[in-house]
């Protein structure tokens, strides 16, 4: 009956449109954002003027929610068809897909851009040989340095495995410039999972075979095992077990750490004298490697913005997503988060002033290692953060907490 | 005019009240009793029947009876610091002195503040790199350096229950402070003239006219208290090591994070369960309570 109700309210719209002479049929598209690391609200904002200016007919009503919000709500509102775009992580698509959330879109991708997107790129938006959308923010976790507190330590480069990296902390630590000298995001949140990967990455460690958890031994022992030696030998900011991204960037751009693993999005912005302290004392190369395992190491933090099942206008929204993620757009918004497309990296328009973290993702971006694919990975997930942080905490030995998770991972 | 007559209007005026709660409460009870005999997905499949599976697996899992314990210390010790804190405001603002109505108007304002506002504000309080609370410690010579509240098991919950005291504490005082009104003044004077001190005073004169309000703030706040997820939600979203997950935040992650409506719903009428017991074995206490105090 509602429904009936809701319609004659519609018709009644309609009439009444027919009779005011109107230039366009307004197209409205809800898109769904994050607030927080890559590309700014202002950033996304402006981006979409310029789409509607282009497109007079479609209104985009845009939507930020914390990225820990993200995913729940995508979910939740496909109930009541609330979003056309939303912004997804490398994460979902197996769920999204499983769960037809997101269309496959894999008939509208151009060879223009197959063949000028990062081939890295696409496996953020990929499930079982289908495309889910565009890949939008190409990320990974980058090591960055405070160049002074370095140069004061005497040390002349930037470690480059993370053996290398705990020595050096120690020289900044027992030299008194800083007491606990590397921070992290280790929060139990899908941040923490992203610092475990990198190292995962690093100790060639994997986190399933053949379906089934691996993590417990080898390289995903090695890696907690390594946090937890940093976190009790003093040498990480104890407070990184409450810590999220936009926390680690307050404390290196503070000066009150040496260093610090985070996005692309904080180079710029702690290059920032505005918002920053240690403007022009930022460093930052390829997260490290392990002796013998890796040189660098990486994970896959990319996300992608996908059309939804529910939409009323594919077509309009799909377009939204093409501008969101042209070359054009990501060039002129490249500070940031960088761009998908292969031959930005050699455009000076999009290097100049960066060219260090532009030289740290050509090295980064290649050497990506994903998170579990599995339709059951928000378990696996939170399984894993519940491990690190009972790790952390002394409540379990990072054997007995990895052993737990794989048994609670649902896998 | 008695008898059937007033009956049959009184059930025929609350017809379209009870038609309203029907559709919007009593319809998705039934549906998600339904549901939680079911392996049904949040999306995609409604899923098969399974009995008393969900009900089964969840009352025997560790993380349902670690967290029920959670809650449980949560709703105690928030509850009855809020009660005691409470009526000793509320007997405060009860004095006579200048200002006392902007102080009463003041005492509002935390519980008028939404929860969200509330638990981002507490979580600045406790930031263990640049928090008040930290601040103020150190410099009046308690703490040495710096710490970390919300990141150690062993302050988090104490933590929330300080901002969820503070937040809700003024509803008790409110529900006191009117309470206190009824009090008989020549009562309280003869009292003092009988000599009963402060503490007796209160004991047998005024807490025998308050305590009927008060059982009604304790049922509120002990639900209220029994199913908190937003300040949780935004302080520590259940950590460290879920040392602060409770009932609501596990029901959360097992229907939505995880998208298992089946055993969400079975875990949520765990939960109404639970708060209805409750609130039924108060509901006894305070018909037994309001018939002694006569």
């Amino acid at each position: 009956m509602l429904k009936s109700i809701s319609r004659t309210l519609l018709g009644v719209v309609f009439a009444g449109g027919f009779m005011v002479p109107h230039a366009f049929a307004e197209t409205s598209l809800n898109a769904l954002f994050m607030a927080q690391a890559a590309y700014s609200e202002d950033d996304v904002r402006a981006m979409t003027e310029a789409f509607t200016k282009a497109n007079p007919g479609i209104k985009v009503n845009l939507e930020f929610v914390p990225y820990e919000g993200l995913h729940d709500k995508t979910v939740l509102a496909q109930g009541s068809g609330g979003y056309d775009v939303v912004l997804f992580d490398v994460i979902w698509p197996a769920e999204y897909a499983t769960n037809n959330i997101l269309v496959d879109i894999s008939s509208r991708i151009t060879d223009e851009m197959k063949k000028g997107v990062l081939p890295g790129a696409w496996t953020t938006v990929q499930y079982d040989g289908k495309s889910y959308g565009m890949p939008w923010i190409l990320d990974t976790k980058y090591l960055f340095y405070n160049k002074e507190i370095l140069e004061k330590a005497g040390i002349t480069a930037p470690p480059k495995t993370w053996d290398e990296l705990a020595e050096q902390a120690k020289i900044v630590k027992d030299k008194g410039l800083l007491a606990t000298p590397i921070v992290w995001s280790w929060a139990q949140a899908e941040a923490a999972i992203c610092d475990y990967t990198t190292l995962v990455s690093a100790y060639g460690g994997e986190f399933l075979k053949d379906g089934k958890p691996a993590f417990q031994s080898g390289g995903g022992l090695d890696a907690l095992n390594y946090m937890v030696t940093s976190y009790k030998s003093g040498l990480t900011n104890p407070n990184s077990k409450e810590f999220l991204e936009e926390d680690v960037r307050k404390v290196f751009q503070n000066g009150e750490a040496a260093f610090a693993l985070n996005w692309t999005y904080m180079y710029n912005l702690a290059n920032d004298p505005k918002e920053s302290k240690v403007a022009g004392k930022v460093g930052i190369v390829p997260a490290p490697g392990v002796a013998g395992k890796s040189e660098i190491s990486a994970m896959n933090g990319s996300m992608g913005l996908g059309v939804t099942t529910t939409s009323k206008h594919p077509d309009e929204a799909w377009k939204f997503v093409v501008h969101m993620t042209s070359q054009a757009t990501q060039n002129e918004y490249a500070k940031l988060s960088l761009p998908i497309w292969a031959s930005s990296y050699e455009d000076a328009a999009v290097t100049k002033g960066q060219e260090d973290l532009i030289a740290a993702a050509k090295l980064g971006l290649a050497a990506m290692y994903p998170r579990p694919t599995t339709p059951k990975y928000q378990e696996l997930s939170t399984a894993l953060q519940q491990a690190i942080q009972e790790a952390l905490l002394d409540q379990a030995s990072p054997e007995d907490a990895l052993k737990t998770a794989a048994e609670n991972s649902g896998l | 005019m008695s008898g059937p007559f007033m009956t049959t209007r009184a059930w025929l005026l609350m017809l379209p009240l009870l038609a309203v709660m029907v559709a919007v409460i009593g319809w998705p009870l039934v549906s998600t009793v339904g549901l939680s005999f079911t392996d049904a997905k949040l999306v995609g499949t409604s899923g098969s029947f399974v009995g008393f599976d969900n009900y089964a697996k969840m009352l025997s899992s560790s993380n349902f009876q670690r967290t029920l314990y959670t809650t449980a210390w949560f709703a105690i010790v928030s509850v009855t610091a809020e009660m005691i804190i409470g009526v000793l405001a509320a007997l405060l603002l009860n004095q006579e002195f200048h200002g006392r109505f902007v102080l009463r108007a003041l005492m509002i304002l935390p519980w008028a503040l939404p929860t969200v506002v509330n638990a981002t504000l507490w979580r600045l309080i406790y930031n263990p790199e640049y928090g008040a609370l930290n601040a103020a410690l150190t410099q009046i010579g308690v703490l040495d350096s710096y710490r970390s509240w919300l990141g150690e098991p062993a302050t988090a919950m104490t933590a929330l229950i300080v901002a969820d005291t503070w937040k809700n504490f003024p509803l008790v005082t409110l529900i006191a402070l009117a309470a206190l009104q009824a009090v008989p003044r020549d009562i309280k004077a003869a009292a003092l003239v009988d000599g009963a001190g402060p503490f007796a005073r209160f004991r047998f004169v005024t807490l025998p006219f308050i305590v009927g309000p008060l059982m009604v703030a304790l049922v509120l706040r002990t639900i209220e208290a029994f199913k908190v997820f937003d300040i949780i939600w935004v302080m520590t979203r259940g950590g460290p090591a879920n040392s602060t997950r409770t009932l609501s935040i596990l029901v959360y992650q097992e229907a939505f994070s995880f998208q298992r409506a089946g055993s969400g719903a079975s875990l949520a009428l765990i939960v109404t369960l639970l708060v209805s017991v409750l609130a039924a074995s108060y509901a006894v206490l305070v018909r037994k309570t309001a018939g002694s105090a006569r």
